[in-house]
């Protein structure tokens, strides 16, 4: 299992559990932690997935790739910063046990 | 409208009995009388990838499954929506006689795409749109308080046009005794004359040059008041769309009157409709009000107010098994993704109550997904909020009229009573 922490827009902060494997959204979305929409279904088809990795973090997920679909789409996101990333792309590996990430007040 | 008077009226007696060969899903009387359903159900099954080899928009694939589009929604580098390959419609955009070639940003590839959807969305982001939610909720509430009670009227006239028509006018800081100026030019930007709506295409292009002119005034007012975060201002100020050529700035104007008018009204009506198709589903809502917020989405998902999108390919590419070759127009028929039974549970059912209500093809995917999505939500639930607190059914009591458009899912008469508490 693999430990992510949500900080939501108002810092409420919510520690989940989830199988290594899946992804970042998936985390949210199977413990019921508000804030994430993921309407395409973790596809990387429509960005309401959208968080800002924490500062801590940024090294080890990194950027989206350029010119790849995820920086096509989370440049129409609303308040987007350069630790901007959509969750469905973040995979559930050992070295981001831990992991902090902030959520939007809302997604566009 | 008689359909006996085209040439594309139906001859057979059932849908199983046409040739594959012969099915034109595109064919908009179809639309009109709401049989087009059957025949979606009959590619998904037989051959959801499929070509129609003659029509009078030319040849074309459609693409019936939820997956299958999907794929092409999010393949932008192969499936394009450039405006001079024929655009976002499977009637080509440019090359009509008479007809005015608008740019839009919604029919741009990348990077002019990118630029132009950048500058304008602001004013659709969920931040503004908090900001919008109380005048709108207000003038909502106005438009339901003067209905009379008890009396047959027509619920696409006086709710679905007047609350989308004024919430437009909101967003634009439109003047508001001349509101009914952005119904009109919505009707006419996607309609053809056989519609009835406009006599010609000339006549259609007369008046969208008005259109243009009249925004021109309120860019030339705006363009020197900062600050204003109405969509005009914001689009007289953005580096990317202030130098933006004439036909360009029409053409993303008339973009967002459509997108913020015809898909949110007919989504309106397209709810009244069926919760009256499914009394249980009505009274589910009544016993539990907050069920509001899983209808919107269902109700989208249900009307799905834009059929289709089309696409243009770039290169050799495979749908579904199927060769697609450089050039040919592809049509992602979003009507019939969301009745894809492999992908959405009981699709043909309308459930006000879905566990994923948000998981369906309405807005499409990918780089040029729905931009005012959030707005059309919103306005949804408002009227419904509003309408629960007044009303304890609007019942229909005469046949729907629908739109003649394979592009605009349109209900353009509802017969309802209102009943109060």
């Amino acid at each position: 299992m693999i430990n992510v922490t949500f900080v939501s827009a108002d810092g409420t902060r919510r520690s989940v559990e989830i199988d290594e494997g899946l992804s970042a959204r998936e985390a949210a979305l199977f413990n019921s932690v508000p804030g994430i929409d993921g309407d395409c279904g973790g596809v990387c088809a429509c960005a309401t997935c959208h968080v800002h990795v924490d500062q801590a973090w940024m090294d080890r997920v990194g950027p989206p790739e350029e010119g790849g679909m995820e920086s096509d789409l989370i440049q129409f996101a609303e308040g987007t910063t350069e630790t901007s990333r959509l969750a469905c792309q973040i995979p559930m590996v050992p070295e981001l046990d831990g992991l902090v990430l902030h959520l939007p007040e809302l997604q566009h | 409208m008689a359909t006996s008077a085209t040439q594309e009226k139906v001859h057979y007696d059932s849908v199983d009995a046409i040739p594959l060969g012969e099915i034109n899903v595109a064919n908009p009387y179809l639309f009109q009388n709401d049989t087009v359903g059957e025949y979606f159900t009959r590619l998904r099954r037989e051959d959801p990838v499929h070509y129609c080899a003659e029509s009078r928009f030319g040849p074309y694939w459609s693409v019936t499954k939820f997956n299958d589009i999907m794929a092409v929604d999010t393949n932008h580098k192969v499936f394009s929506s450039e405006a001079k390959l024929g655009g976002i419609a499977v009637q080509d955009m440019h090359g009509i006689e008479g007809a005015l070639e608008l740019e839009m940003f919604i029919a741009m590839d990348q990077p002019k795409h990118d630029q132009q959807r950048k500058a304008v969305s602001p004013v659709v982001a969920p931040s503004n749109l908090l900001l919008l939610e109380p005048i709108i909720r207000e003038r909502a509430g106005a438009i339901l308080d003067s209905l009379p009670v008890g009396e047959e009227i027509d619920w696409v006239k006086l709710v679905s046009v007047e609350l989308t028509t004024m919430t437009l006018a909101t967003i634009f800081d439109f003047p508001w005794d001349e509101r009914a100026k952005l119904t009109r030019w919505s009707d006419i930007t996607t309609a053809s004359p056989e519609t009835g709506i406009v006599e010609s295409f000339e006549q259609r292009r007369e008046e969208l040059i008005q259109c243009a002119m009249y925004f021109k005034g309120l860019w030339d007012q705006r363009i020197d008041q900062p600050g204003g975060n109405d969509l005009i201002s914001m689009m007289a100020h953005s580096p990317a769309t202030r130098d933006m050529p004439f036909l360009e700035f029409l053409g993303n104007l008339l973009l967002l009157i459509v997108g913020g008018n015809d898909t949110t009204r007919n989504s309106i009506s397209g709810g009244v409709l069926a919760l009256n198709q499914n009394p249980g589903e009505y009274q589910k809502l009544r016993d539990n009000p907050a069920l509001v917020s899983s209808m919107i989405p269902e109700i989208i998902r249900w009307q799905t107010p834009l059929t289709h999108m089309r696409r243009t390919a770039l290169e050799d590419a495979e749908i579904g098994g199927k060769q697609i070759k450089k050039g040919d127009k592809v049509v992602m028929w979003y009507l019939s993704g969301n009745r894809d039974e492999t992908v959405i549970d009981r699709a043909d059912k309308f459930i006000i109550d879905r566990e994923n209500p948000r998981h369906h093809l309405s807005f499409g995917f990918g780089i040029h997904r729905c931009m005012g999505n959030r707005l059309a939500e919103l306005q949804l639930r408002i009227i419904w909020e509003e309408i629960l607190k007044r009303f304890r059914f609007v019942e229909v009591v005469g046949e729907p009229e629908r739109l003649l458009s394979n592009l605009v899912r349109g209900i353009t008469r509802l017969p309802v009573k209102l009943h109060a508490h």
